[in-house]
């Protein structure tokens, strides 16, 4: 049994007057893969933003690697290793490739070994160092954003559907360069919707409803339990490619 | 009765029913509680500034759009009267065309501001009326053969509103029964009226869509509510009643000219008034207008006294110099946004529950 | 990973597209020809020209500040004129001081004198964009409507305090002996101060330029003006980078005010808000957050308002609200929007 990394206990945001988590509980065990899945609404993304401190939790407490983090601010909390990948990718259009990948290494230079095995898992990366990173198809954007985030190692890397959207041949490019970086040690914790994808990868998987977690264990029970995928998500996962 | 009057929109506390019905009735009988020219100079400026201060609450408070354009149309109202007086002679004609003339010119400018409006952002909004205001006042300054330039208008009114003209002989409670306080009636019922029918329309379902919008503009397109005409027309709305507020002025001072209505200066005067008073809540209008007149006229007077006493005292002197009568509502105008950002009405009410 | 998987696409943008980006910077050299087309002498033209340059520059450095708060904070700061003003009078005080180099008429002690009033106006003003955005902007960020009241409610108590320790006469600020005067070339006289500031602005104008291109800072200010979140993520404090980028845009107001003092020779509490509507339309025009959208700007102002001030006086504000309005209908946000990530 993996020690837990990343905890969170009874954990309530309120968005305006929107009452979005209501009381999340979630282990993520370190190293590995751990997925979050749930229908559109359920809550995926707002987790992924109370945990990074972008949104602040109401109540409820956040435990990373033993330290409190529920109010710390966001940089504090990316400090302390934990990399965030948005839906919307957070690209900064308006610089290089490049420029996108030294903001991202925040504490000094980068590591030219790393960057040369990042270059490898992501070609276009190298291909397109010095053009804008506005000129970059969706796919690349995507790529860029999860380079990113590895750019350091991380403890914890929080990824926000990375395949939305994307063709075929290019989420076969990210699962296999997920695979590649689950084993460096990193943890991950996805929130995704190809259940595929997810299941192809995942250790473990958490299914959230209407603001909490109604399911949680090893990603093998319920990738081969048709019934009970049907019962969580109220639909068969087959449906969800 | 009185709620319906009111349409529905009481003032919810105690203490600030005392302090508006204190208003009401200082401004009612103004010219026997307190006799006296300055008195009354103050009185018809707080009538007309509470309708111009209501009227900009309508488009802050209630619509939620940050205008800075709001003396042109004040200015434009009073001009319009101005002029008409002064082309076509003191008679009530002259009165009811000017003052309908300067209406309706405030009306196709706040149409045309509104329908800018969407196109570019609050924000680009806010810095466009102010330029289009500051260009406003320097064409009025050059246009002297209309406008008089900066000199401004002179004219005369319909004797009946006139020192001049006598009522009846014998004074009542020993005030003389003349024109000016024919005048002072005219501005003071106009105003009242004005007032109450700022309140209708908060109040009605054309106000409380208004404030969905001010609220959350994105849902309530969502749901089907075309939130530009909304605004465009809260817009038009409140640019001409302070048109109508201005054509009170032009009245009552027999003057109108660039310093009274379309100053920069004026323009953050309202913005005080309405802040301190209360956004959103147009009682705030009156509390606000009182306040800061009362403050303009004789807060000074008491700061040159303090500013004698503490002559001794270094530096404490230029700070309470009469003259820095500003610095300190600068202060209480912050103070306010950070700690009464619902004004001095709020405060009130929220006291009460 | 399959390198044939994915096929690399090199994007280039074509000719049209690349013209129509460089479009507004081809706007200045349009509108000073239409100005001498309009004007006919070539020499009252020159003379108009470079006045418009020079004052473009000062508008310039002025508006710098606030786009980039605005484009980076979110945050619309109206006391902005505050520190144009106050950068002007302690400016005056310096010169003052320094007086006896002022009169020489050694070009390097005049220059000495006004580096020197020009630093320590910054600093003041500097300062003063600390305490501003410590005490009066930080409580209300994000709330547009409070700031906006709240830093009118600034300007107000900086101008009073400007009465406080200035007393509340304008002052003349004259221009050191080596910057009086005009230089003669051919017919057309040019005065040598306006020289100095189109000299002054354009080389802040490249060093900001190079500062945003080429230092880690710079990048940091370019992306958050993008997504300021997504660079917390990263793990940069931006709270810590609002204020020195604020500090600096008020240090830059300062700059701009002892330069506008020197350029109008005299100085009152309120020539911060009376610069303030035309540093607006400037950074209207430009686009919220574009530092090369409001030097072009600037640059379109200042001319178009020398221009119309010597063709007709009296449509001098008008012309240039027009131009505003007419490059809002061509591009709503303003010449080089910021594509907020928003």
């Amino acid at each position: 049994m993996a020690d837990t990394l990343l905890s969170l206990s009874g954990v309530h945001t309120h968005i305006g007057p929107y009452h979005i988590l209501q009381g999340v509980d979630l282990i993520v065990p370190e190293g590995g893969v751990t997925v979050l899945l749930g229908r559109n609404g359920a809550g995926k993304t707002t987790t992924l933003r109370t945990i990074m401190g972008l949104w602040t939790a109401s109540r409820g407490e956040i435990h990373f690697a033993d330290h409190d983090i529920t109010k710390l601010p966001t940089p504090d909390i990316s400090r302390r290793g934990i990399a965030f990948v948005p839906e919307d990718m957070g690209i900064f259009t308006d610089l290089t490739v490049a420029e996108n990948m030294v903001l991202a290494a925040a504490h000094g230079p980068m590591d030219a070994k790393r960057l040369g095995w990042i270059k490898e898992l992501f070609p276009p990366i190298g291909t397109f160092w010095n053009s804008s990173a506005g000129t970059l198809s969706g796919g690349q954007k995507q790529m860029l954003s999860v380079a990113r985030a590895i750019i350091e190692p991380r403890r914890l890397i929080l990824i926000d559907e990375p395949t939305k959207g994307l063709a075929p041949a290019i989420i076969k490019a990210m699962t296999d360069a997920l695979q590649e970086l689950k084993e460096t040690d990193t943890t991950i914790l996805l929130v995704e919707q190809n259940f595929a994808m997810a299941s192809s990868i995942g250790d473990t998987v958490a299914v959230m409803d209407d603001g909490r977690i109604i399911h949680s264990g090893p990603m093998q029970e319920l990738a081969g339990d048709a019934g009970l995928q049907e019962k969580l998500m109220g639909l068969s996962l087959e449906a969800h490619q | 009765m009185l709620t319906r009057l009111l349409s529905g929109d009481t003032p919810r506390s105690g203490l600030l029913t005392v302090l508006l019905l204190i208003v009401l009735v200082s401004l009612a009988f103004a010219p026997f509680l307190f006799p006296g020219t300055k008195s009354l100079e103050t009185a018809a400026r707080i009538c007309i500034f509470i309708v111009l201060v209501a009227s900009y609450d309508l488009l802050l408070g209630y619509a939620g759009i940050v205008s800075f354009a709001h003396t042109m149309f004040f200015g434009i109202g009073a001009y319009g009267t101005a002029l008409a007086l002064s082309t076509t002679g003191p008679n009530y004609g002259s009165l009811i065309w000017g003052t309908a003339a300067g209406a309706v010119v405030a009306a196709l400018f706040a149409l045309a501001i509104g329908l800018f409006s969407l196109r570019v952002k609050a924000i680009f909004f806010a810095m466009v009326t102010l330029a289009v205001a500051s260009a406003f006042a320097v064409l009025v300054s050059q246009m002297s053969w209309l406008t008089g330039g900066e000199d401004g208008l002179n004219y005369r009114i319909p004797r009946e509103l006139t020192p001049a003209f006598k009522l009846i002989d014998a004074k009542i409670l020993d005030v003389r029964v003349n024109g000016k306080l024919l005048a002072y009636y005219l501005v003071f019922l106009v105003s009242v009226i004005l007032f109450l029918v700022m309140l209708r329309i908060v109040n009605s379902p054309f106000g409380r869509t208004l404030k969905a919008v001010r609220d959350n503009a994105f849902r309530a397109e969502a749901i089907g509510y075309r939130v530009v005409w909304y605004r465009t027309t809260a817009t038009v709305l409140s640019a001409v009643m302070a048109a109508l507020a201005g054509s009170l002025l032009a009245i009552w001072l027999r003057y109108t000219g660039p310093a009274t209505t379309l100053s920069m200066e004026i323009m953050i005067d309202i913005l005080l008034m309405v802040v301190i008073g209360g956004m959103g809540t147009l009682y705030g209008a009156v509390l606000g207008a009182t306040l800061f007149i009362l403050a303009q006229t004789y807060l000074q007077t008491l700061m040159g006294v303090a500013a004698d006493a503490t002559s001794a005292v270094p530096l404490l002197p230029i700070l309470v110099a009469p003259e820095r009568w500003l610095l300190w509502l600068g202060v209480l105008f912050i103070l306010s946004v950070y700690f009464f950002p619902s004004g001095i009405v709020g405060r009130l009410r929220a006291g009460r529950a | 990973m399959s390198e044939t998987a994915i096929k690399p696409r090199i994007e280039k943008i074509p000719l049209k597209d690349q013209l129509f980006q460089k479009l507004p910077v081809l706007l200045v050299p349009l509108l000073a020809v239409a100005g001498l087309i309009a004007i006919g002498n070539p020499a009252s033209w020159l003379t108009l020209t470079v006045a418009g340059l020079a004052m473009g520059m000062m508008i310039f450095i002025m508006a710098s500040g606030l786009t980039v708060v605005f484009g980076l904070m979110d945050v619309i700061n109206f006391g902005h004129g505050a520190f144009v003003a106050v950068g002007a009078f302690v400016g005056f005080t310096v010169l003052a001081w320094l007086a006896g180099w002022t009169a020489s008429p050694s070009v390097m002690l005049n220059l000495a004198a006004v580096l020197i009033a020009i630093l320590v106006a910054m600093l003041v003003t500097g300062l003063l964009g600390l305490a501003f955005e410590r005490v009066i902007v930080m409580p209300v960020y994000g709330e547009h409507l409070k700031q906006i009241l709240v830093t009118m409610g600034g300007l107000i108590v900086a101008q009073q305090m400007i009465y406080v320790v200035w007393g509340p006469d304008e002052l003349h600020l004259s221009r050191p002996q080596a910057f009086q005067g005009a230089l003669v070339i051919g017919e057309a006289a040019i005065e040598k101060y306006r020289l100095v500031a189109v000299g002054i602005g354009l080389a802040l104008f490249l060093a900001m330029r190079h500062i945003l291109k080429n230092t880690k800072i710079g990048l940091l200010v370019r992306a958050g003006v993008e997504n300021g979140e997504m660079v917390e993520a990263l793990g940069y404090r931006i709270r810590r980078l609002f204020l020195i980028v604020f500090m600096t845009g008020s240090a830059l107001a300062g700059l701009g005010g002892v330069m506008w003092g020197l350029y109008q020779e005299t100085i009152t509490a309120h020539m911060g808000s009376e610069i303030m509507v035309l540093v607006f339309i400037v950074v209207i025009i430009g686009g919220l957050g574009s530092v090369e959208g409001c030097f072009i700007g600037a640059l379109l102002v200042g001319l178009l308002a020398n221009y119309t001030a010597f063709l007709a006086p009296k449509v001098a504000l008008v012309s240039t609200i027009a131009l505003m309005v007419v490059i809002l209908m061509w591009r709503p946000q303003g010449l080089y929007p910021v594509v907020k990530a928003k």
